[in-house]
């Protein structure tokens, strides 16, 4: 074999198809060929969308932006998994992670926090909500002060850009038995809770984020542990364990659980 | 020409989040760890109690008397034990209300189901939680009725305490039964320490394998503690 020739993919897909929030949805069964094992997983979407187009048919629409897995706006299930059989977003997936002649079931974040919008594409507006909730801090800002002016102990800067890395993409919400969003809420709530700039905030913040998450049709956490395994940013656990130790402390400070 | 889908969203409307404290799921999960912890604590005691079986029927007719009378004469008899039962009632109820309440912000979660969805991580032991924890709720009912009240014990109401205990499991149904309790019961405290450390909010990495080790240390004394009468005396050990 040369250099020039490359290897490709046959692959069976079977998408949910859905036309808007209203309606029902179903999986279609679609066909792609020549997927080289070098494409990324929406670019192989993008090939079956062109097929679709100029086969006068729906393509089907899915959610991306960045393609440099750090915006967070992909992301669908495959076959069972969110994000698909690699740790990352789906747009860092190659179609390398997959076989000749897979089939694949590729189905939208399925939440009731997460109402479909069309086929793949999720309105994840709850979590702007969450954000908005409480997830900010209400220091003026201005110019970058100098790096030195508010020392910050390191174990706890880097706990806090472990937690800042999240980038709201969602898997947490679609890989948990619970639907929960608690990852993602611990993930928001710890990056400001562990920094000085986030203290006068600290109580009233996780009980606002936690109010709003329960109330977007988010499940509650069971510590089951699916959400940090297929997290594109590998947020852990620990910080869903600290989200609690925040709150049950806001309680017992008092803090009044009201938005 | 190929058609051109327009898709106009609109964002959903702000919900208004619930005010109560007992609404947060959080704090619905911390009633569940604290009564789940008190209930271990009293398993913890039960099971050693249990162990009055080797000691023969006057030790443990003797053990099931001394339980009914602690703190006699300065309380009437049996306070202390109505006091353990109240507590371990309300920790049954609140735990089941904290369990069935998540269920059900849970099912609401997750209206439309996957067509095909894998687990990546989760153990059996959190899998089975819920399910487990029925079935547990049940264990307790026949279990109380068996040995507490004699009602469904093969040896009747009247009899003494060790009397029920050599009659339930010399028969061979209940026996299973109750082994099959068990490990239901260990597997469902596996999950539940660790999720109680972290409702609580006391795991964090450095912890992790520890206080993994110390549910699978608690929840293995527990079973294979409760299984050593049954067993001993369904292989004719103790008679």
């Amino acid at each position: 074999m040369t250099s020039t020739e490359t290897r490709t993919m046959s692959l069976t897909l079977n998408i949910w198809r859905q036309r808007d929030r209203t309606k029902k949805g179903k999986m279609v069964t679609y066909h792609v060929t020549d997927v080289s094992p070098d494409m990324s997983f929406l670019e192989m979407l993008d090939v079956l969308n062109e097929k679709l187009i100029l086969e006068d048919d729906d393509p089907i629409a899915f959610d991306h932006d960045c393609r440099e897995g750090i915006c967070g706006s992909c992301g669908v299930m495959i076959d069972g998994i969110a994000h698909g059989p690699e740790q990352t977003a789906t747009c860092q997936l190659h179609m390398r992670s997959f076989k000749d002649g897979d089939v694949l079931d590729i189905e939208p974040w399925r939440s009731g926090g997460f109402p479909v919008v069309k086929d793949l594409a999720v309105d994840r507006s709850a979590f702007d909500r969450i954000i908005s909730a409480a997830g900010f801090i209400s220091a003026p800002t201005g110019t970058a002060p100098d790096a030195h002016a508010t020392p910050v102990p390191k174990n706890d800067s880097d706990a806090a850009f472990d937690a800042a890395t999240c980038i709201g993409c969602g898997a947490c919400v679609a890989a948990c038995p619970n639907g929960s969003a608690m990852l993602f809420t611990a993930a928001k709530v710890a990056h400001l809770g562990l920094m000085p700039q986030g203290q006068p905030e600290r109580d009233s913040r996780v009980l606002k984020m936690v109010a709003q998450q329960d109330a977007e049709d988010f499940g509650g956490c069971s510590n089951i542990g699916e959400c940090s395994a297929v997290c594109p940013k590998g947020i852990s656990m620990e910080t869903i364990s600290r989200l609690n130790h925040d709150l049950l402390g806001a309680l017992r400070a008092g803090a009044v659980p009201s938005s | 020409m190929a058609s051109v889908a327009t898709v106009t969203t609109q964002p959903a409307q702000r919900r208004a989040p619930k005010t109560g404290r007992f609404s947060n799921s959080v704090v619905k999960k911390t009633v569940m760890a604290v009564s789940g912890i008190i209930m271990i604590l009293y398993l913890l005691a039960h099971m050693v109690g249990n162990l009055h079986a080797f000691g023969g029927a006057e030790e443990f007719n003797g053990y099931s008397h001394w339980i009914r009378t602690i703190g006699e004469p300065a309380v009437p008899e049996q306070t202390t034990l109505w006091i353990i039962r109240l507590v371990l009632l309300a920790s049954v109820v609140l735990h089941f209300w904290a369990a069935i309440s998540l269920w059900r912000q849970a099912r609401r979660a997750r209206p439309v189901p996957y067509v095909t969805k894998k687990r990546v991580q989760q153990s059996f032991a959190s899998r089975t939680v819920r399910w487990g924890g029925v079935i547990l709720a049940l264990f307790i009912i026949w279990h109380i009725l068996d040995l507490t009240f004699g009602v469904v014990n093969p040896a009747g109401t009247g009899t003494t305490p060790y009397d029920r205990l050599i009659a339930s499991f010399s028969n061979i149904p209940i026996t299973l039964f109750y082994v099959a309790s068990m490990l239901i019961l260990g597997w469902h405290i596996r999950h539940g320490v660790f999720a109680a450390t972290q409702t609580l909010g006391q795991t964090n990495k450095k912890r992790e394998r520890a206080v993994n080790a110390i549910a699978y240390v608690v929840a293995t004394l527990l079973t294979a503690g409760f299984l050593l009468v049954p067993l001993s005396i369904a292989f004719g050990l103790i008679d």
